[in-house]
């Protein structure tokens, strides 16, 4: 299979960017540039005359990129719009993956396919690694607040660190509550009374 | 009985009002929805959502149903407005530079602007969609003025006031706090509010997929009635302090109390320091019948996207106006005699015959005079 598209990635995160760009190139895509500053996307477009340009559904862009295809007529061979449902299995991977693509008219699904499908296998990794990271960006916020709350316990009423969390525990099942939202309204109490 | 969950996307902007009202007073409670409020980073990518079926209803510029059903702007899909959520709310403004340029205008003088504009050079204008009626209000009114070259560019409104700042655009078009936010950085001017160059432009809409309409009356007239109670709450002036209270503290604009002010009590700060004008009609969302899909706004709209006759009829066909007698007029809404009217025809405020007695309809005017009569057109 030819895999001589020209392909630009639109991504405001560099670091994402380069994630993308290095999947294409391993699956043997040469010619992969990217953009971080949309507000010379024209230009970019037609310095590099991408045949696809792909972008992260999360890019308020998307809308710039949008009417650029839409008053683009094919001579210039600027991009027209990907999404549609004639592959419809297609078509909703990239959406739930959260990528979106911009294909010059005319081009064969055949040769659209594989860049789209290397693209969302990117983008589901980078969604997972996003998850992750959050989620235990989360637990380490939420033990910090648990700590805290628990050292006002064992500063105001004398109990060991043991009965204070119990005590959380406790108040937290009493009222249907999640441990860490009685937490969280104790450090709010505390912090403005203090 | 448990809640019927019907997921609406939306952008945040402060004429999705409606949407927030209803879920967070309750209306859509008392119609027994679970009203799930889907932000969306982008209205294409709300568009997309819609059509692909990830979500049931969304708030969309009031032309983006149109093009959709004619097949314009890549995803075909055949798209129904249910009602009209608000008209008017846009400001379009210039950059400082071109501000002093243009020398001093009277606020609102549109001939008189576009003149200015006319004995300047080439102009860039921002606008957040290529479908909005934003964008059709700026061809409407730029395409009266040979003189002037306007090219317009496509800036999503959270990017507008840097876009301003940078010198990217010389002028921008966008929906309020986004104009508001441009003065208040101290970067651009506002010189005249979206009426006044269409007086009574329907701004925003509630759409959905026809297909999935016609499968779900229910949960349509549900959602529609909740929607009618939401505006008409907004619309009361006694009601507005605490609506900005409400906006303000949803986690669904998570925008400041100050940047929503101005929309919603019509009070414009026009540049920084200014003393804050009252714009009449700024922003409405039910009084004189906002809510009724005219279906002459829809043809307004597609004859102004280049579309020929026959598809003027499809368009005029998705403004549903027989759902919104069939499912707002046991409440009471006002329901005009027809569902088409001559645009731009009222020059003030008007007393009509409706089909339950005299109504009230608002100034729809042009900037120009000019009206549109497009009550040929259609087959009812």
């Amino acid at each position: 299979m030819t895999r001589d598209l020209r392909i630009l990635v639109v991504e405001a995160d560099p670091e994402k960017a380069q994630h993308i760009i290095d999947a294409l190139i391993e699956a043997g895509w040469q010619v992969v540039h990217a953009i971080t500053q949309v507000s010379g996307l024209e230009r970019s477009i037609k310095e590099h005359d991408p045949d696809i340009v792909l972008i992260d559904m999360e890019n308020p862009d998307r809308d710039t990129l949008e009417h650029i295809s839409a008053v683009s007529d094919t001579k210039s061979r600027t991009v027209a719009m990907f999404v549609d449902q004639t592959d419809h299995d297609l078509t909703q991977a990239a959406m739930a993956a959260g990528v979106s693509a911009y294909v010059v008219d005319g081009l064969q699904m055949n040769r659209i396919k594989p860049v789209l499908e290397t693209a969302i296998a990117r983008f589901q990794v980078m969604r997972k690694m996003r998850s992750e990271l959050d989620a235990a960006k989360q637990a380490l916020e939420d033990r910090k607040t648990i700590d805290r709350a628990k050292g006002i316990l064992m500063r105001q009423r004398g109990m060991s660190e043991d009965a204070a969390y119990k005590l959380l525990r406790k108040t937290a099942m009493d009222q249907g509550r999640r441990v860490i939202d009685v937490a969280h309204a104790l450090v709010t109490a505390a912090d403005l009374l203090t | 009985m448990s809640h019927q969950v019907l997921n609406c996307g939306y952008v945040p902007l402060v004429d999705c009002a409606p949407l927030i009202i209803a879920k967070e007073l309750g209306f859509a409670d008392e119609e027994g929805l679970d009203l799930n409020l889907v932000r969306q980073p982008s209205w294409s990518a709300l568009r997309d959502m819609l059509a692909l079926g990830h979500l049931d209803a969304a708030q969309m510029l009031s032309p983006m149903p149109v093009a959709m059903s004619l097949g314009m702007g890549g995803l075909t899909a055949q798209i129904d407005c249910l009602m009209i959520l608000s008209v008017n709310g846009t400001v379009f403004g210039a950059s400082n530079a071109l501000a002093a340029e243009l020398g001093p205008l009277r606020f609102g003088d549109a001939r008189a602007i576009l003149t200015a504009l006319g004995a300047r050079g080439p102009v860039r204008i921002g606008v957040p969609f290529p479908y909005s009626m934003h964008r059709l209000l700026l061809s409407y009114w730029t395409a009266t003025q040979p003189d002037l070259n306007a090219e317009i560019v496509t800036v999503p409104p959270t990017r507008m006031a840097d876009a301003v700042s940078q010198g990217h655009v010389d002028a921008f078009w966008v929906g309020e706090p986004w104009g508001s936010a441009i003065v208040q950085r101290g970067v651009g001017k506002i010189l005249m509010a979206g009426r006044d160059v269409w007086a009574f432009a329907p701004e925003k809409v509630l759409a959905a997929r026809h297909e999935w309409v016609a499968q779900n009356p229910q949960a349509t007239r549900k959602l529609m009635r909740a929607i009618y109670h939401a505006a008409k709450w907004l619309d009361a002036d006694s009601n507005r302090p605490l609506a900005i209270e409400i906006l303000g503290r949803s986690e669904h604009l998570n925008l400041a109390h100050e940047v929503i002010d101005p929309a919603v009590t019509g009070y414009l700060t026009p540049a920084p320091g200014a003393r804050p004008l009252q714009i009449n009609n700024f922003l409405i969302f039910h009084a004189y019948a906002a809510q009724f899909p005219w279906r002459s706004q829809a043809a307004w709209i597609a004859a102004q996207l280049g579309a020929r006759d026959a598809d003027i009829k499809t368009a005029m066909q998705c403004f549903r106006s027989d759902l919104y007698r069939d499912n707002l007029g046991p409440l009471g809404a006002e329901l005009p005699g027809a569902s088409e009217r001559i645009e731009g025809e009222m020059h003030e405020a008007t007393e009509v015959a409706g089909s339950r007695g005299p109504m009230i309809l608002a100034r729809d005017a042009f900037f120009d005079g000019t009206t549109f009569d497009f009550t040929q057109e259609s087959d009812q």
